[in-house]
């Protein structure tokens, strides 16, 4: 091992865990800086978020937003893609969602209506990602850029929607008409006996979040897609030369992308508000870019992250509860450092490490 | 008929100028080689910072002032984190977006306790309309009365300020030393550091011009165009000036008519809301708000000439070693 080069577990455990300690801490100090204890705001987040069933419940559905919207980045960041339009796909997602729903609940039970909001929530997102992704495959304009104009257009399109088209006749709410039965998915503590989560609206899509994330591992480290889509991410110049073709792998790894994020709608819409309304994606999509770079873009990483990132919410809306000076927007703050610390700054703590390590194994390398 | 031009056309420079602003401040950064998706938050936290400034001191010369730092210190943390650890540049500006709007939220209401909102602002503490000499004699007088009375007089100063920088950014690009490493460091570092130029400082002064003028911009939200900070103010008004700096390919002048357009669309929005055209039935006011949108979408795709960002944009630069 020459210098430079730490090990595993430094890499991969520590690391990431100084990078958060330091994104807590100054959290801490803006707390301090509101005139709160930091300590006492930690302890009212973390019984508010795992203290109590209802909390658990509520931070597992916020969990399960996560999931999906940070598998979606995930996936992109391993074609070396920065998918930051999963605010834009999960609210169209919503819409393949409530089309499914609006068609069928009236007439099927729910197990009928799920794989076809599944599949319009996939396919929706999916669609919204492929004009970024053939625009970056074939003339080179960059997916960032894009994937934000495309949030942008997904919002007014929505609105548009809502207000003209789908809104529920009679009614000034841009929202569509509440589902039957047959387009809601059962709560988690009406399917297994035993739970109870109180009011909290976590439902069988944790299930399915669960299932995305297999299906993730299983497609990028156990296929012959995903096979490409790392080379591709790793270099594509090697890419090319071993035959993949940049085109195809940037268009079917965006669609994917697009896919999972669209999915996080079926949480949202037919899992918890049971109709189709503005702006209910409300920032899940951007913080999928948290999720997957503190799960550094590993399915169980994003769990853990997704699990992190649901105590804040719940906890962070006891928090609000409790103490009115911290609001909500200390989350928002939170994530903004998460980001921060866990992404952009995420090598801050190397030169540091790679000192003391080397330094610690100098002389057992000599011994030996 | 061409009274409501004229007045169309006020709003569009009004609505233009914070655009044109961030659109600058967003040239200076990614000509150096960076990029910048953080103009939004940038814009937001000075808009909060000089709305407090301003509400605090009485001053809205104080308000710009603290507006100004507070954007160049997010500018600074974002130059630190992209040109000194070689982060993420995209990752960094989607994190000071977050920080922005919620510390301004969360600060706001601490310490003004008015649901997130700054105090409103007496006239005295704001920027006021500016009248050009003669405007009041001249305005009944045809066409010119209307043109200079309306259109050019009457604005506040940073309305001119922010149209002067037009000019002064194309002369600081393509006529001065400073301009010309600019341009280069955007390209190619590699040569600029082989000239003996440090290419870490360079683009470090390139964050703190963006962190000025995004200042700027949102002290004129916040001081002259409203009379008061409001929760996410900004709107995405970053994104539209980072679309406009696209759709203008990096370069000043056209920066000027891409956020002039994207001004007049919304305008025309405000101005449409509920009436129907002739012959084309009512527009949906989305359809406006997404148009500069699908705009900059379009030319990206390469039907509007070809927008090529600068070549080292987003890379960190790593020095050569032996």
């Amino acid at each position: 091992m020459s210098a430079g080069h730490l090990p595993r577990w430094v890499d991969y455990g520590l690391m990431p865990l100084l990078n958060l300690a330091a994104a807590f801490l100054v959290s801490g100090l803006v707390v301090l800086l509101i005139g709160e204890n930091p300590l006492e705001a930690v302890e009212i987040l973390i019984w508010g978020s795992l203290g109590w069933n209802e909390g658990i419940g509520f931070t597992l559905f916020y969990a399960t937003n996560f999931i999906f919207t940070g598998l979606a980045v995930a996936v992109a960041f391993h074609a070396s893609l920065f998918n930051i339009g999963g605010e834009g796909q999960a609210y169209v997602g919503g819409l393949g969602v409530a089309i499914a729903c609006l068609a069928l609940d009236r007439f099927v039970p729910w197990w009928v209506t799920l794989p076809f909001a599944v599949l319009g929530a996939a396919a929706a997102g999916a669609a919204w990602a492929f004009v970024p992704a053939v625009l970056q495959a074939r003339r080179g304009s960059h997916v960032v850029i894009t994937t934000i104009m495309f949030n942008f257009i997904a919002a007014s399109l929505m609105v548009y929607l809502l207000v003209n088209v789908m809104g529920k006749e009679g009614s000034m709410q841009p929202e569509t008409r509440t589902f039957e039965a047959g387009g809601r998915l059962p709560l988690l503590q009406d399917v297994i006996p035993g739970l109870d989560f109180g009011t909290a609206p976590l439902n069988l899509s944790l299930i399915l979040a669960l299932l995305a994330s297999f299906a993730v591992w299983a497609l990028i480290w156990r296929t012959k897609l995903g096979y490409e889509i790392r080379t591709f991410g790793a270099s594509p110049s090697a890419a090319v030369y071993a035959g993949i073709s940049p085109v195809r792998i940037t268009i079917i790894t965006m669609m994917i992308s697009g896919g999972l994020a669209g999915m996080m709608a079926i949480n949202e819409i037919m899992g918890s508000q049971h109709r189709l309304l503005i702006e209910f994606v409300s920032g899940y999509g951007f913080v999928g870019i948290a999720v997957a770079l503190m799960g550094r873009a590993h399915p169980v990483g994003i769990v853990f992250a997704s699990i992190l990132f649901g105590m804040l919410y719940q906890g962070g809306a006891e928090l609000a509860f409790e103490k009115p000076s911290i609001t909500r927007d200390m989350i928002v703050v939170i994530q903004g450092l998460v980001i921060l610390f866990a992404g952009a700054l995420e090598q801050m703590f190397r030169p540091a490490l790679i000192r003391m390590f080397s330094f610690a194994r100098t002389p057992a390398t000599e011994a030996a | 008929m061409f009274e409501m031009m004229i007045l169309i056309l006020d709003s569009t420079v009004r609505l233009s100028t914070p655009l044109l602003l961030a659109c600058l401040a967003g040239l200076y950064s990614e000509r150096s080689g960076i990029f910048d998706i953080g103009l939004e938050g940038k814009m937001l936290g000075a808009a909060f910072a000089a709305g407090a400034g301003a509400a605090v001191t009485g001053s809205a010369w104080l308000g710009l002032a603290c507006g100004i730092v507070v954007s160049v210190a997010l500018a600074l943390l974002h130059g630190f984190a992209s040109i000194t650890n070689r982060g993420n540049q995209i990752v960094s500006g989607v994190a000071i977006n977050f920080l922005a709007m919620g510390l301004t939220a969360l600060l706001g209401q601490d310490w003004f306790r008015q649901g997130g909102q700054t105090p409103p602002l007496p006239v005295e503490a704001r920027f006021t309309s500016l009248d050009w000499p003669f405007a009041e004699a001249l305005r009944d007088v045809p066409v010119i009365g209307g043109l200079y009375s309306e259109l050019l007089s009457g604005h506040n100063l940073l309305v001119y300020v922010a149209f002067l920088m037009v000019p002064f950014t194309w002369w600081a690009l393509y006529r001065t030393r400073f301009g010309l490493r600019l341009r280069a460091v955007g390209e190619n570092p590699a040569a600029v550091d082989t000239a003996g130029i440090s290419v870490t400082w360079l683009r470090y002064r390139a964050v703190i011009c963006t962190g000025i003028l995004c200042g700027v911009a949102g002290a004129y939200l916040s001081t002259a165009q409203s009379a008061s900070f409001i929760k996410d103010m900004t709107a995405g008004r970053g994104f539209i000036a980072l679309a406009a700096l696209i759709f203008a390919k990096w370069r000043p002048v056209p920066a000027m008519f891409a956020c002039l357009l994207f001004g007049f669309l919304d305008a025309v929005a405000i101005r449409l809301q509920g009436q129907e055209l002739p012959g084309i039935g009512e527009v949906p006011v989305q359809f406006f708000q997404a148009l500069p949108y699908i705009l900059t979408v379009v030319l990206l795709a390469g039907f509007i000439g070809r927008a090529i960002p600068p070549k080292a944009g987003g890379t960190a630069y790593v020095k050569e070693r032996t």
